[in-house]
């Protein structure tokens, strides 16, 4: 799996994430800022996502919506904060109203990704930072995979976790 | 959980010695001058930090003698946790799909 590390912090409510991937980092970068690419990867398969703005400048916004699989619809945007091409870019993750207007009850998460090569091809490092508890269970039940879901809690089964 | 609820859950956790306050009390029970001995801070200043705390449910005080122990409320961080677990799940599947795009050849 080419994500190599996932490191969540409960106290400071951020996750980090860093992916190795065997492509040149100006692929990597693509796959991001493309929205027709970045749509077949940010929705789960059961919550694909599509991207109907993509103005990727420091002020500018993304908007897309999640269809789930009974054709529910759940919006959001990106407004972007910072854009250094190739490098990275930081932006707001926020909720949307079913008519498509920023939900401001629900604070975004702020997201900072940034790219770079390394000897093995490219890699990115994800941080978001959560603002609440209660924004971070709504994006799980935005883009939460039953299935996975499922296979989480087998797993946790086998390993004798409990489900807290 | 009602939103001041969480402000007041967020607020309590954004300052670094009040997340080290509760750090501490997970392992086991401690007094507000026990705490204070190890902090560069008056006395006031960690019941204070304390204070804050035990409003937002992350702490509570238990009477022991003549003294009040400060415990940590794992409750919330567990909430916490539970919710970066299964955003992590996402990330994962996030990742599959983003695996399968950069194996196409490029056009």
């Amino acid at each position: 799996m080419p994500i190599t590390s996932v490191i969540p912090d409960a106290e400071t409510l951020t996750l980090t994430v860093v992916g190795d991937y065997a492509v040149p980092v100006e692929r990597l970068w693509a796959a991001w800022t493309d929205p027709r690419q970045l749509e077949r990867f940010w929705g789960p398969p059961t919550w694909p996502a599509t991207f109907t703005a993509f103005d990727l400048k420091v002020g500018g916004k993304a908007e897309y919506h999640m269809t789930g699989p009974e054709g529910q619809k759940s919006g959001g945007y990106w407004r972007f904060t910072e854009v250094h091409p190739g490098r990275g870019f930081t932006f707001v993750d926020g909720f949307c109203q079913p008519d498509g207007t920023p939900n401001d009850d629900l604070p975004g998460t702020i997201m900072e990704m940034e790219f770079e090569s390394t000897p093995g091809g490219s890699r990115y490092v994800a941080v978001s930072r959560f603002p609440s508890i209660e924004a971070m269970e709504q994006l799980v039940a935005m883009g939460m995979i039953e299935g996975l879901k499922a296979a989480q809690a087998q797993l946790d089964g086998v390993l004798g976790l409990e489900a807290a | 959980m009602a939103d001041d609820e969480l402000d007041r859950l967020f607020r309590a956790l954004a300052d670094a010695t009040r997340r080290d306050i509760v750090r501490r009390t997970l392992v086991g029970s401690v007094s507000v001058s026990g705490l204070a001995a190890d902090y560069a801070m008056s006395f006031a200043a960690v019941q204070k930090h304390v204070a804050v705390l035990e409003s937002a449910g992350l702490v509570s005080k238990i009477p022991s003698g003549r003294e009040r122990l400060v415990r940590a409320e794992p409750e919330q961080l567990a909430r916490a946790r539970r919710a970066l677990a299964e955003l992590e799940a996402i990330w994962r599947q996030r990742d599959i799909q983003l695996d399968a795009i950069l194996a196409e050849p490029e056009e």
